[in-house]
């Protein structure tokens, strides 16, 4: 008789301290989230697209990817929220002058658990915020036991877990090449930063990085990603190595490199290592700046225009010398117009271009046409004779367009030899951020 | 005419039915009356279309339109769909005939309704309740533009497989119990649970991955326009994120402006390009800083850049200073001998769509960028300032004053510069009348002369 209230007393206090230790280890990831979160949003890139093709459906698990990514939330920044994007730890041993996280930064300090990392991921998915995680991390203790947490936290996600959403990990070029190996077999992307698109600008400025060292690794990458891809042609069991492929971020407007620097550099980059982005990120002023930087903000549009010369090479048959073409004689890009505006400004010569007879490639270097309105030009064009009025259905706005192209009834004249034609169609408001 | 019945919004196969009879038929598309459900939608509607199945072949690529088409909400599309039909049949029309205005039209209706599927795939938010067992079950409340929701349900069944869920909408309730999907009838957002512990987590992500330093609204706007907002839990912080982000900045660069009097305008320049002491730099391409010789004796004061200036980057260079330039031309003043340069540095503006509409600076704003003109002032030293409205005499002065009664008057700046009141160029622009704009035209020339006429002496 006596046990019963003993018991009752014992049970009700159990769930008390549960609950209230549940509420304390909520507050404490809650806190380290707004750490760890704040520290990661330097990254530019929230992709989730391009990777293989996975469901849960059959196999009882949690999470898909189709291919094409989902912006799940959009910031006041203009940039998609598409992954979770967090830093497993905040501390670094490393001194990058740029990196809000570096060693003499007096920036609060967090470090999440894995299991913190994989609970959050899970707690977010099923509510359908995120399309999957982006975990990245400052170096402590050393490479490899900071890659090795990493992994982990994927393993564990992949293997504990069946999730089958999207992995993106940041990779530390200085870690074992079979700690890379696990990354990948888990991952869908892995990226390696190279910073800084000059090399003097990351000796300057990233002292303990070397280029060889980030080259070297993500050289290595290549041939992994390669290699799992051949395997997987031959036996459809074999492992997925990083089916996103990789991708890499550099700063702009932290160190002295032009436009015309950046896009070579680039250009380099995507050749060498097969990357499938390369991310520009506007440097921000960040809390606690080192003195070695500029205080100076680029302008946010010469981002802006490092993507669109970007697009031109990868989509617009552009050669990297056409890109640089485009830029002033101080090697940077005009911002008040698109650099596929400025390169036929300067070559007035190829214009005008018959919109009924030209080639793909000649109707992509027309200022206004998108890829996808020349590919619906060219499918039209095959059961008539294109007016002004036809492309315009086909397009956002004709009057860009008008001066370069030639249509049934309509000649631009000497519209196109027009001296102040920039001013007069330089774009009305800019849209921003399209390819963040 | 001929009524054409289909049982739901988005009942493809019972369209393509009709369509198959009423082709069978020879049905001339504006015979046809096109019915979902039993409501009658026309009271002369009569004969009905048999439901003749034999299949007829369509062009690649018209079933797959057709298939999108269907779950727009716009009542026309069952006859649209079947006028298309009907025409390629005939070789009237073409699949790949992109400029085709019918096959356009269709063909945005059909992005829209992607686009719908995709942003339900994106915004829909669960929500965890616990049932009586213990067992964990997802809630969702979703309101699509277009009929999508079954179409869209095997997508979640895909991703949530191990979950037990329920997407609440108003046309219809789906769950997925883990094994199959069940249909059921529509439901009231009150229904949907209201809360879950975890979306305080997430708002906290939401708040601290952005980005104070480049705030972007419209391009948020754009992708996540306003009418998905009351189901996403983190949208409750975009406001307060918008008004601290411009706090936070200022705070942070301000550290690093120490107002050092930069000796050279082109130093000056630099300096303001950095300036974050208000938000309009946020919004606005550039910084617009004066021109003219460093040695002018005249300088001209305007209000704020508009939208060709934030384009290009030089003042008065819109349709305002097209007004003024002839203004200067009629009375004698050289502009590239004067000192242009306006009271605030960067275009403050409202977007409505496309366009960007000018907006009056405000105190704190025109106070904030008064240090960058002063300096000016000091570097260029001139001997008289024309202020271009009321804007200009403000900053020039420290004191309000309506132009139109002070007009012509001589004051002084807070430098101790002589300050020749005058109207702004735009305001020329504003004047409906035509009289009355010449009128006002001619005494705007007055006073530029009258200025050129104090520095001759």
């Amino acid at each position: 008789m006596r046990v019963l209230p003993h018991f009752h007393t014992w049970g009700i206090d159990e769930a008390t301290s549960r609950t209230y230790t549940e509420q304390m280890t909520q507050l404490q990831v809650t806190e380290k989230l707004a750490i760890l979160a704040d520290a990661a949003k330097y990254d530019a890139s929230c992709a989730s697209s391009g990777t293989v093709k996975r469901s849960s459906s059959k196999s009882g698990g949690i999470g898909s990817t189709e291919g094409m990514g989902i912006c799940h939330a959009y910031a006041p920044d203009g940039r998609c929220i598409s992954l979770l994007k967090i830093l497993l730890t905040n501390s670094c041993i490393f001194d990058c002058h740029y990196c809000i996280n570096r060693k003499s930064s007096n920036v609060r300090r967090a470090r999440f658990t894995p299991k913190e990392v994989v609970d959050l991921t899970f707690n977010f998915y099923k509510r359908n915020y995120i399309e999957g995680l982006f975990l990245s991390s400052g170096i402590i203790k050393s490479s490899n036991y900071t890659m090795e947490q990493i992994v982990e936290v994927a393993r564990s996600l992949r293997e504990d877990h069946d999730f089958r959403g999207y992995i993106h990990l940041k990779t530390i070029p200085d870690a074992d090449p079979e700690l890379l190996e696990a990354a990948g077999r888990y991952a869908d992307r892995l990226s390696i930063n190279v910073e800084l698109p000059t090399r003097e600008g990351l000796n300057r400025l990233a002292p303990e990085k070397s280029e060889e060292r980030i080259e070297g690794a993500m050289g290595g990458l290549k041939t992994s990603i390669l290699d799992g891809r051949d395997a997987k042609k031959k036996y459809r069991s074999a492992p997925n190595f990083a089916p996103a492929g990789q991708s890499t971020q550099m700063i702009v407007g932290a160190d002295a490199a032009t436009d015309s620097d950046i896009v070579r550099r680039a250009n380099g980059l995507y050749d060498r290592f097969g990357l499938r982005r390369v991310y520009y990120s506007a440097f921000s002023p960040i809390p606690d700046a080192s003195a070695v930087l500029p205080l100076q903000r680029p302008p946010l549009m010469r981002e802006h225009r490092l993507y669109q010369s970007d697009w031109l090479m990868r989509f617009y048959g552009f050669a990297p010398q056409e890109v640089v073409d485009a830029a002033q004689a101080d090697g940077m890009l005009p911002l008040d117009i698109d650099p596929k505006l400025a390169w036929a400004l300067k070559h007035r010569g190829q214009f005008p271009v018959d919109v009924n007879r030209a080639p793909k490639e000649m109707l992509w270097r027309v200022p206004g046409l998108g890829t996808k309105a020349v590919k619906a030009i060219l499918k039209a064009r095959r059961w008539r004779r294109l007016r002004l009025e036809d492309v315009g259905r086909l397009t956002v706005s004709i009057a860009k367009i008008r001066p370069f192209l030639i249509a049934d009834g309509w000649t631009p004249g000497a519209l196109t030899d027009l001296e102040h034609l920039r001013t007069s169609i330089a774009p009305k408001t800019e849209q921003l951020e399209l390819f963040a | 005419m001929i009524t054409a019945r289909i049982a739901a919004e988005d009942d493809f196969d019972g369209w393509r039915n009709q369509c198959r009879g009423l082709m069978r038929l020879g049905a001339r598309p504006a015979d046809v009356v096109w019915q979902v459900g039993e409501q009658r939608t026309d009271l002369f509607a009569s004969p009905e279309a048999s439901l003749d199945a034999a299949p007829i072949g369509v062009p690649k690529g018209f079933a797959e339109l057709a298939r999108s088409v269907i779950c727009h909400s716009d009542p026309e599309r069952f006859g649209m769909l079947y006028q298309l039909l009907v025409d390629l049949k005939a070789r009237q029309r073409h699949m790949g005939d992109e400029a085709d205005p019918l096959l356009r039209k269709l063909e945005m209706m059909a992005k829209n309704v992607r686009r719908d599927i995709h942003k339900m795939r994106a915004f829909l938010r669960f929500r965890r309740v616990e049932e009586d067992g213990g067992e964990e079950h997802f809630v969702a409340w979703f309101e699509p533009e277009h009929h999508i929701v079954r179409t869209n349900a095997a997508f979640f069944v895909r991703r949530f497989a191990a979950m037990k869920w329920s997407i609440l909408t108003p046309s219809l309730t789906i769950h997925w119990d883990r094994q199959k999907l069940l249909e059921a009838s529509a439901r009231l957002k009150t229904d949907a649970p209201t809360e879950d512990n975890v979306e305080e987590q997430w708002k906290t992500y939401y708040g601290s991955i952005f980005n104070p330093a480049r705030l972007k609204v419209n391009a948020m706007l754009k992708e996540m326009p306003k009418k998905y907002w009351h189901n996403m839990p983190e949208t409750a912080l975009v406001t307060e994120l918008i008004q601290s982000a411009r706090n936070r900045e200022v705070a942070m660069i301000e550290k690093d402006i120490v107002p050092q009097a930069a000796e050279t305008l082109s130093t000056l320049r630099t300096e303001a390009e950095r300036c974050r002491r208000c938000p309009l730099y946020g919004l606005a391409t550039q910084l617009v800083f004066g021109e003219g010789p460093a040695n002018a004796r005249l300088m001209f004061v305007g209000e704020q850049p508009g939208d060709q200036e934030d384009r290009t980057g030089r003042p008065f260079v819109g349709p305002a200073g097209q007004i003024f330039d002839a203004a200067l031309l009629q009375a004698g003043v050289d502009r590239n001998q004067s000192y242009i340069t306006n009271a605030v540095k960067h275009f403050k503006f409202r977007p409505e769509g496309k366009r960007r509409i000018h907006e009056r600076p405000n105190v704190g704003e025109i106070n904030h960028c008064r240090w960058w003109l002063k300096r000016e002032i000091e570097l260029v030293q001139p001997e008289l300032i024309v202020a271009l409205g009321a804007t200009a005499v403000r900053s020039l002065t420290g004191r309000a004053m309506p132009i139109t009664a002070n007009r012509g008057r001589m004051v002084e700046s807070l430098e101790g510069v002589p300050v020749l009141v005058t109207i702004h160029p735009s305001y020329l622009l504003r004047l409906p009348d035509a009289d009355l704009a010449e009128r006002e035209r001619m005494q705007f020339v007055d006073d530029l002369q009258a200025a050129r006429r104090r520095l001759s002496r």
